[in-house]
């Protein structure tokens, strides 16, 4: 990039401050711990007290680790001048974008106030003409298999024959599965601690692109491989003994794109279980360049299932995107065992900012185009369809499954429960939490035993509602609530959503 | 009874109906026929479970002249119904003789009436339906009776199998005996629902039982997984013109029975299956079996409240009763003291009117109970499952 005349200058502006710690120095033992602990080096000890520094990105794990309980947070009131069209984030952008010239990176997922369609969908519930169910007195259950299904028994001589599929179905106890998280995105012990919880809850999780460090070849049996364009790490020594085998297309933060770590975060761990160099961006390819159409597609499904001896389904991940209705049957088609759909709130370690905010199809909408299109060419009883992004609690996880998700990938939320408080500073690579971070101090903050429990926690705490609400509907088992619209209603701003959605308006009954 | 009221046409805004219901029914073990009188008597027993929007009943072994030939019995609104409809059946259907169903001109059930008019008919050697040239027979059948109850203005096809007939419409269950004067019919099995709908207007087409092909209908509940259900039969091809739970519970008998093969006793399980955990400790074969059942036919899965009661003609003139797996709604079967004949129903009431020294027993929850004509009581509903099926 020419710089022009400005070529050597220093051309960043300072910029106002967007949160400030704040200490209580009544309280405060200056026992220096905030400071130490402040991977963004926010805080420092000057004379005898602990001051701001600058910086400070609200990863709030100075007030964890406080023992006088001094600290406050605070978010900075707004600096610019007001304009009602010339909002401040917009102005940030052109400052930050003027200074670096670059793209501008950002993580988790898409953190604008548009709200999701999830809060504009009510569930149903049993009154009179069919009982509820106390899920703590009868069986609710929530087993859930992955994979692809025959879509009819035969019988031959009178005898039922069950002829399974060319590749298993993976039986898991909730209808859950941790989506895609690379080690390299994070740490060693944070995905350690997602892999002990998956094998725990008996769910699968997801490996992401990074390849499976040797260490965690033990949880294989509950691991979804994910094949991406960069082929990052891929061995046969676990691939045929993963569960699940996952060709990723796309992810709903960034449609269109590949993966892109930063070099900062290709350790020597890494770059061992990536084969890639040391220190270098680990950038994947934006498409597979073995899969520039369908047809390739169904080939490299072929080329995987060879490969794994069928020991494995084959899945494939897409972003949502507006045609994914179509697009998710051609997958089908191609022989996709199953299928991923990733919701424009997905979350990322690195992405580009106007992908992650601007691109994509919310979640909500791309469960039920795909479930309403599959239904309508006669595939949707062969194949599973797991679905994610932007699910933040057990109600979203509930929605999803209603418009028609058999399986309800959640990411960001699993890591909210081993700390992380979404400052949205992954690609920065120095979480203070150990979570996504390759700093080896760092990382031994994360104990993946606490970890995995906390999650552990949370999963089960979902499934707990999940039965309380199925029960409370007159449902005893999960998939008589999958792509069950009838019992959804939407009650938002836009009733041409609920129409697509072929969700009934509030007030709009049956009988 | 005030309120509006609708015959073969849908009514506008009609999106189903729920409620409550009474069922009964009695099957032929030995062959003898059994009165109409008879079923009208133990389904007005029932009167609590009823309130005057619907009832109905179905004969099997009705036209022993005619067996097989296809009885189609039609709802017409007026004759240009009847014109339509029997234009387009012309051309695809041998019918061989057509009659007026005999209805009272006189009666307390709210008018309008429809004109009720039978067709014998036999299906064509050359089976095109748009564009099809392969259909079996029976598929034939279906597509061409959906396609007058979705399309044909003003008719409604209420019953298509081979020796049987359904009459129903908007009533008390006493009220319909009379409209169609049940007791001048006589047959080896019945079917018999009274309804106590929560919603009207009332549809005389949708009242119970619903029927296609030889396949027919009474359901006493409300089926809480009806979207995934729907899905189901609408991949299958079938189309919902009903939009209630029990049509949907007929195409899955049709679907999972007739075009799938699945034995009847497989087919009830997929229906209401039992929880994984005590699928666990089945026997391996059957725990494969019972497994892959729930898997492959989840969509069939029936959840929430329900118990039906499925009679057919072909192979064989039988019954089917079943519960919902947790057993929610009520069913009793009993036998005569002579064991020639078999009941299912919704109260013991409905069997003790009729039977009062039969032998009774409650059929399990999501366990069938089984009858055939001239063949006895092939499952009591209370045998371990899978029992009698080829694994």
């Amino acid at each position: 990039m020419s710089e022009g005349a400005g070529a050597g200058k220093r051309l960043d502006h300072r910029l106002p401050e967007r949160f400030v710690p704040t200490i209580d120095h009544d309280l405060c033992r200056a026992c220096q711990r905030c400071v130490k602990d402040c991977s963004y080096q926010a805080l420092e000890f000057r004379g005898s007290r602990v001051v701001p520094a600058g910086g400070c990105v609200a990863c709030g794990r100075c007030i964890a680790v406080c023992p006088a309980n001094c600290i406050e947070v605070r978010p900075v009131p707004p600096q610019f001048a007001p304009h009602g069209n010339w909002s401040e984030r917009a102005r940030r952008a052109i400052l930050a974008q003027a200074s670096s010239g670059g793209v501008l990176l950002s993580s988790c997922g898409a953190d604008d106030d548009r709200p999701a369609i999830f809060d504009d969908l009510l569930l149903d519930a049993a009154q009179v003409t069919n009982p509820s169910i106390d899920p703590l007195r009868e069986p609710v259950e929530t087993v859930t298999y992955l994979g692809r299904r025959p879509g009819r028994l035969e019988v031959q001589d009178g005898r039922v024959v069950v002829r399974e599929g060319d590749t298993p179905l993976i039986r898991l106890d909730m209808p859950l599965m941790f989506g895609h998280i690379s080690l390299g995105s994070i740490s060693y012990n944070a995905q350690k601690a997602l892999f002990m919880a998956a094998k725990e809850l008996n769910i699968v999780a997801g490996s992401g692109e990074g390849g499976l460090h040797p260490d965690l070849y033990e949880y294989a049996d509950r691991i979804c491989s994910e094949v991406a364009s960069g082929r990052f790490g891929i061995k046969p020594e676990y691939l045929k003994e993963v569960a699940a085998v996952e060709i990723k297309i796309g992810q709903g933060a960034k449609p269109g794109h590949g993966g892109h770590l930063p070099g900062e975060k290709v350790t020597a761990m890494i770059s061992e279980t990536r084969m890639i160099p040391l220190g270098t961006d680990a950038l994947s390819p934006y498409p597979h360049h073995d899969v520039y159409s369908i047809e390739d597609l169904a080939q490299l499904i072929s080329v995987l299932k060879e490969a794994t001896e069928y020991r494995t389904p084959v899945g494939v991940k897409i972003a949502a995107v507006h045609n994914v209705g179509a697009i998710a049957s051609g997958v089908v088609r191609a022989g996709a065992d199953f299928l991923t759909v990733d919701g424009f709130k997905g979350g990322t370690g690195a992405a580009p900012r106007v992908i992650r905010d601007h691109a994509g199809l919310p979640i909500e909408v791309a469960i039920s185009a795909v479930d309403q299109r599959l239904v309508r060419e006669g595939l949707r009883n062969r194949v599973t369809v797991c679905a994610g992004g932007g699910v933040r609690s057990s109600a979203d996880m509930i929605k999803a499954l209603a418009l028609g998700a058999d399986v309800v990938m959640v990411s960001t939320a699993a890591l909210i429960a081993m700390g992380c408080r979404v400052c949205q500073q992954c690609h920065r690579g120095l979480c203070s939490w150990g979570i996504a971070t390759q700093r080896d101090d760092l990382v031994a903050r994360l104990d993946p035993y606490i970890a995995s429990a906390r999650v552990v926690h949370l999963f089960h705490a979902w499934n707990e509602e999940l039965k309380e609400v199925l029960g409370a509907m007159g449902i005893d088992s999960v998939e008589s609530l999958v792509g069950n619209r009838d019992r959804l209603r939407y009650r938002g701003p836009n009733p041409k959503i609920a129409e697509v959605m072929g969700v009934k308006h509030i007030g709009e009954g049956w009988g | 009874m005030t309120g509006e009221s609708y015959v073969a046409t849908r009514p506008p805004g009609w999106q189903g109906q729920l409620g409550g219901c009474g069922i009964a029914s009695c099957i032929s073990l030995d062959g003898r026929t059994i009165p109409g009188d008879s079923i009208a008597r133990m389904l007005t027993i029932m009167e609590e479970r009823e309130n005057g929007l619907g009832a109905g009943y179905a004969c099997y072994g009705l036209f022993p002249e005619r067996k097989d030939q296809y009885c189609l019995q039609l709802f017409f609104d007026d004759e240009e119904g009847k014109r339509s409809a029997e234009e387009l059946m012309a051309g695809r259907l041998d019918i061989v003789h057509d009659e007026k169903v005999f209805i009272r001109r006189n009666s307390t059930v709210t008018p309008p009436y429809p004109i009720v008019w039978r067709f014998f008919a036999n299906v064509p050697e050359r089976r095109e339906w748009r564009g099809a040239l392969d259909l079996s027979e029976e598929d034939y059948m279906v597509e061409l009776v959906q396609y007058i109850n979705a399309s044909v203005p003003k008719a409604f096809c209420v019953s298509s199998g081979k020796d049987m007939a359904v009459f129903k419409g908007n009533g008390y269950s006493y009220e319909i005996a009379d409209l169609y004067d049940i007791g001048r019919y006589s047959g080896t099995l019945w079917l018999s629902h009274s309804r106590f709908p929560t919603n009207s207007p009332a549809w005389w087409a949708g009242a119970h039982p619903l029927s296609l092909l030889d396949w027919g209908v009474c359901h006493n509940g409300e089926i809480t997984s009806y979207g995934v259900n729907r899905k189901l039969v609408e991949m299958n091809g079938y189309r919902c013109t009903v939009l209630t739970d029990t049509e949907v519970v007929v195409y899955l008998w049709d679907l999972l029975v007739r075009r799938h093969r699945l034995p009847v006793e497989v087919a009830a399980f997929a229906m209401a299956p039992s929880p994984y955990a005590e699928i666990a400790l089945l026997p391996p074969a059957e725990r494969r079996l019972a497994e892959w059942v729930r898997i492959a036919y989840r969509e069939a899965f029936l959840n929430g409240p329900f118990s039906i009661i499925v009679g057919r003609s072909q192979p064989e003139i039988s019954l089917i009763a079943l519960a919902d797996r947790k057993k929610l709604r009520p069913m009793i079967a009993g036998v005569s003291p002579d064991g020639g004949l078999a009941y299912c129903a919704s109260e013991e009431s409905a069997i003790r009117i009729v039977e009062p020294e039969a032998r009774t027993w409650a059929p399990g929850a999501g366990n069938p109970f089984i009858a055939a004509v001239g063949k006895g009581v092939l499952r009591k509903g209370t045998e371990p499952s899978f029992q009698g099926v080829r694994l």
